[in-house]
């Protein structure tokens, strides 16, 4: 299972849930998938997906799914030190882990080598981690989602992407209809 | 009234309820304030560029962010500044100390003071200079100016300033 197919699996979990996205192709999957306004695509700033997705959760109530990858994870390594003392309870961190960087070419990670990202967030504190493999990421995240209590996923992948289209929404259109609908929920 | 606590009201009259912080020695104060604030959730940060994606978020969220941080790390703050604050337009406060100005007692800070005024200039970013104690009357005007404005604005805060507050 490549991550495509991962992103794609997940999307009947996700009911009202706000979805904070990885740069690149992950956002450009979501974007051909599953486009709805609840969708925050990240279009720059490789590593804050987590971040952004920390920062929305302990700022209202509505549950938040962040959607990131082991390269962004890597990028800013510090978010899981960070996330681990400011746990928000509506906050779901998926981090679909293929061992690579998928948008620039697949280069190898250190998370696809000697590395487990999951034995780096329960080290840097976080309370409740989980991995899994592509085929689970689903029923994990349904279960997160429903669970009131922040859960970092570790979804283990292969490598690998499909054609996917650019996205062309204006980033300001992006943010104010995903504000519209923070502003629904709360 | 102590500077530090000036300054947390100055956020709290422009609403700002939500700061992320990367110690410097001249802004330890200020940091214990924003600690103290019941009305203010303070979200300490490893890393600036990490700190620009939780204010961001924290704006997503409907909640005023600022930023307090170290002139040092403008170099590392680009990138977040131009492709996520920027791009998205979003408002942004950045109470910055302006390490490396006269009275600075570590030369390698000079460095970095040297590019922190053109480095702001080349990415349009409104900057505010606090030099003398009675600058700090500017501050409520400049946060109200940048939630008006929705953009990032630095407010550089000296050696000078420090000592005088």
């Amino acid at each position: 299972m490549i991550r495509s197919e991962v992103t794609k699996s997940i999307i009947p979990v996700i009911t009202d849930e706000l979805v904070v996205c990885n740069i690149g192709l992950p956002s450009q999957e979501l974007f051909m998938h599953d486009d709805q306004p609840s969708n925050f695509y990240m279009l720059g700033t490789m590593g804050l997906c987590s971040s952004i997705g920390l920062g929305l959760a302990l700022n209202q109530n509505a549950p938040v799914l962040a959607i990131d990858g082991d390269g962004s994870i890597l990028t800013n390594f510090g978010t899981l030190a960070t996330i681990a003392n400011n746990p928000a309870d509506n906050f779901t961190l998926l981090i679909i882990d293929n061992g690579s960087y998928g948008s620039t070419g697949d280069q190898p990670t250190y998370a696809g080598k000697k590395t487990s990202l999951s034995k780096v967030a329960k080290a840097c504190g976080c309370a409740n981690v989980i991995e899994c493999q592509g085929e689970e990421a689903a029923e994990e995240v349904g279960k997160a989602l429903k669970g009131n209590q922040m859960t970092i996923i570790v979804c283990k992948c292969e490598s690998g992407n499909v054609p996917v289209p650019n996205i062309l929404t204006h980033p300001v259109s992006i943010r104010d209809r995903f504000m519209t609908e923070v502003e629904a929920r709360n | 009234m102590d500077i530090n606590e000036r300054i947390v009201d100055d956020f709290i009259r422009n609403e700002i309820g939500f700061v992320t912080t990367v110690p410097c020695k001249q802004l330890s104060g200020v940091i214990d304030a924003v600690e103290k604030h019941d009305q203010i959730h303070h979200v300490p940060c490893n890393h600036e560029a990490e700190g620009m994606g939780l204010c961001a978020g924290a704006f997503l969220g409907g909640t005023r962010p600022c930023i307090i941080m170290q002139n040092t790390a403008l170099g590392v703050t680009v990138n977040s500044l131009a492709a996520l604050i920027q791009y998205y337009q979003m408002p942004l406060p950045m109470l910055i100390s302006y390490r490396g100005e006269v009275g600075e007692k570590v030369a390698c800070q000079v460095e970095m003071a040297m590019h922190t005024k053109p480095i702001l200039q080349q990415m349009n970013i409104p900057s505010y200079h606090l030099h003398k104690a009675d600058d700090i009357e500017e501050l409520s005007a400049i946060l109200n100016h940048t939630f008006m404005a929705s953009k990032p604005t630095a407010i550089l805060a000296d050696a000078s300033f420090w000592s005088a507050t």
